[in-house]
């Protein structure tokens, strides 16, 4: 078994107090950081360590942490994003809820490399519960000593504060996530500049994801040289994978960068293989806005090589035959769910999530839902299909923020992989509002190389 | 498109509730209050079940912004609640992981039960319930979420719905 370095004492009784969390070597990091590192050698270990962004983009942290600008007398802030809503995402909350510390001891190391000395964490609205869970642990850190006026005598001062949200996917994307922050509507602002050197109330802001953060952790504790033998490649570390959809065993998964797919989803460590003894035809890897893979293509490349969980490895083919990291929202469709359905549901999503900043994005994911959605209920044209990808690709690279991206590459890489489905519901448009197209060639094993390709 | 449904009645914030307000813009710079609307907004929610316009009023001027700055906000985000809703509203995540282990049906089943469509309220004014976008819990699903507290229930059946809307009609409105 793999070693854990974000979740290996997860399961200990009472992990989520400052007491036990302190006694399984927790806060050693920031004890090592503020006392005998500079804030620009714990910079320098972050970019050892090769971490990358594990809220979607996969940016290097060392990287996106020296760009920070430092005036004269300016405040610099790091925001952590926890705004976690990428469908078929939940490793955020899941680190919060049950080692809440680790987030914060992220923070405490975090903010002192980048000089804050106020830094927020924005959750997502609808975890109350969370939020509750931080604030009681950061009280727990400030009454030891690690939070507040001059930590641990280094005369590093910090003070960490809870952020709700109100429900709004869009406030994931940084800019929005600011937005947000300062008390606004979550509309994504134009890029440069970059919130690096006008963030949060105009001031020098990182803002990186719940699990980067955590990261940060064991990256000080070890070395980043240490962290970066995990892994594979510019893949380096371990990544927290939320498995969900038709799997045996769903949930939240350390795994190292490079452990091959097929292990992941059929291993009894992970996940178990696809529920109630059915074949899989189709992985979404990374969240619902990366690329969606039929089975054949996700456990092996057109190249015929077996697929890693690593970013490269998952990225293989481009958006011709391969997909992307993403979030690590990992959904397993089994060989009854029907992928026009889930095209049109994920459409729905983008259409409900849309800021309505932008009109290629506000009125192109309204457009592809009500297709979608008359595709689904049996009114669907031969030409939809086309009108789907036209659309899509008017939406891609013309909007403020990713959004528009993220709404189109699902609905594009389902008519690629899928068209056949799309072109039954429309020839079988009484039998598309009874059952499901279940089309067993997509299901492993593995078709011919030559099928696959096209 | 939501729309701010004006009424007229009254809306007084308790001292507690005020102190409470004033923690959190403690949290923020001097002059940049405004960061506060969000928590404000989800704890005049709690209070009085809904965001109604005379409350977001109030709230503008314990901020020192326009009303239209509030309006705007509440608007945005789908948490706050521009009309008065039941005291349980049963939020169901309806998006691609939980739908395909079976959101529709609960919802189905919920709103068989309830009698009520989707944004209604039960004429007793306990129950109100909708689909909701992800809510990161796809490895549990289908689940739901009940405000303000937001407890979640997980893995639902329609066994379990029933017991979940049977507990809360014996808590009524205690």
């Amino acid at each position: 078994m793999a070693r854990k370095l974000l979740l290996e004492h997860i399961n200990v009784p009472g992990i989520n107090t400052f007491d036990v969390y302190r006694s399984k070597g927790g806060y050693a990091a920031v004890e090592k950081a503020l006392k005998t590192l500079s804030p620009d050698d714990v910079v320098e270990e972050v970019k050892k360590s090769g971490l990358r962004g594990r809220g979607g983009a996969g940016f290097p942290t060392g990287m996106k942490w020296s760009f920070l600008a430092k005036p004269e007398g300016v405040e610099r802030y790091l925001v952590c994003n926890a705004d976690e809503s990428e469908p078929g995402t939940f490793k955020d909350r899941y680190l919060m809820t049950y080692i809440p510390h680790l987030l914060i001891e992220g923070m405490i190391v975090a903010s002192y490399a980048l000089g804050a000395k106020t830094s927020y964490i924005y959750v997502r609205g609808e975890m109350m519960p969370q939020i509750r869970i931080l604030e009681k642990a950061i009280a727990e850190a400030k009454n030891k000593g690690f939070l507040g006026k001059n930590i641990l005598g280094s005369g590093y001062d910090l003070e960490l504060y809870v952020q709700p949200g109100g429900g709004a996917y869009i406030c994931g994307e940084e800019t929005a996530l600011l937005e947000s922050l300062e008390g606004k509507r979550g509309n994504p602002r134009i890029k440069p500049p970059f919130p690096a050197i006008a963030g949060l109330y105009g001031c020098p802001t990182v803002v990186n994801n719940v699990e980067s953060i955590a990261a940060v952790v064991p990256i000080i504790n070890e070395g980043g040289d240490e962290y970066a033998k995990v892994g594979i490649g510019r893949s380096t570390g371990t990544k927290l994978i939320s498995a969900g959809g038709n799997l045996r065993k769903p949930g939240v998964y350390e795994i190292d960068l490079g452990l091959p797919v097929e292990e992941f989803l059929y291993s009894d460590e992970y996940c178990g293989g696809i529920a109630n003894g059915k074949r899989l035809k189709a992985v979404v890897a990374g969240g619902s806005s990366v690329p969606i893979l039929p089975a054949n293509l996700f456990l092996k490349t057109i190249n015929n090589e077996p697929r890693l969980m690593s970013y490269e490895s998952l990225a293989d083919g481009g958006f011709v035959s391969g997909t992307m990291m993403g979030s690590g929202g990992f959904i397993a469709y089994d060989e009854d769910q029907c992928i026009v359905r889930n095209t049109w549901n994920f459409a729905r999503f983008y259409h409900h999530e849309s800021c309505g900043q932008c009109s290629p994005c506000r009125e192109g994911t309204g457009w592809m839902e009500k297709v979608l959605h008359r595709l689904e209920y049996g009114h669907g044209k031969m030409s939809d299909m086309d009108l789907l990808v036209d659309v899509s690709k008017k939406i891609e690279g013309n909007t403020i923020c990713p959004l528009g991206d993220a709404a189109a590459w699902p609905v594009a890489s389902a008519i690629r992989h899928f068209r056949d489905e799309f072109e039954w519901h429309v020839t079988h448009p009484h039998e598309a509002t009874t059952r499901n197209f279940g089309i067993a060639h997509y299901a492993d094993p593995l078709p011919k190389l030559e099928e696959a390709a096209s | 498109m939501l729309s701010v449904q004006d009424t007229n009645t009254p809306v007084t914030f308790s001292p507690e509730l005020i102190s409470k307000f004033a923690d959190v813009v403690s949290r923020y710079p001097a002059g940049k209050q405004k960061s506060a609307l969000l928590p404000i907004l989800h704890l005049v929610q709690a209070e009085f079940g809904w965001t109604s316009v005379p409350a977001m009023d109030k709230v503008a001027e314990y901020l020192s912004i326009q009303p239209i700055e509030v309006y705007e906000v509440a608007s945005f985000y789908t948490m706050y609640f521009l009309k008065p809703q039941g005291k349980y509203m049963l939020e169901v995540c309806r998006t691609g992981p939980c739908e395909i282990v079976g959101a529709t049906p609960i919802m189905e089943h919920i709103e068989k039960t309830l009698g009520v469509k989707e944004g209604d309220v039960t004429p007793d004014g306990l129950f109100s319930w909708r689909g909701v976008e992800c809510l990161a819990a796809c490895g549990f699903g289908p689940v739901l979420q009940i405000g303000p507290e937001y407890t979640f229930y997980e893995n639902l059946t329609t066994e379990s719905v029933d017991k979940l809307i049977g507990d809360l009609k014996a808590k009524g409105n205690n």
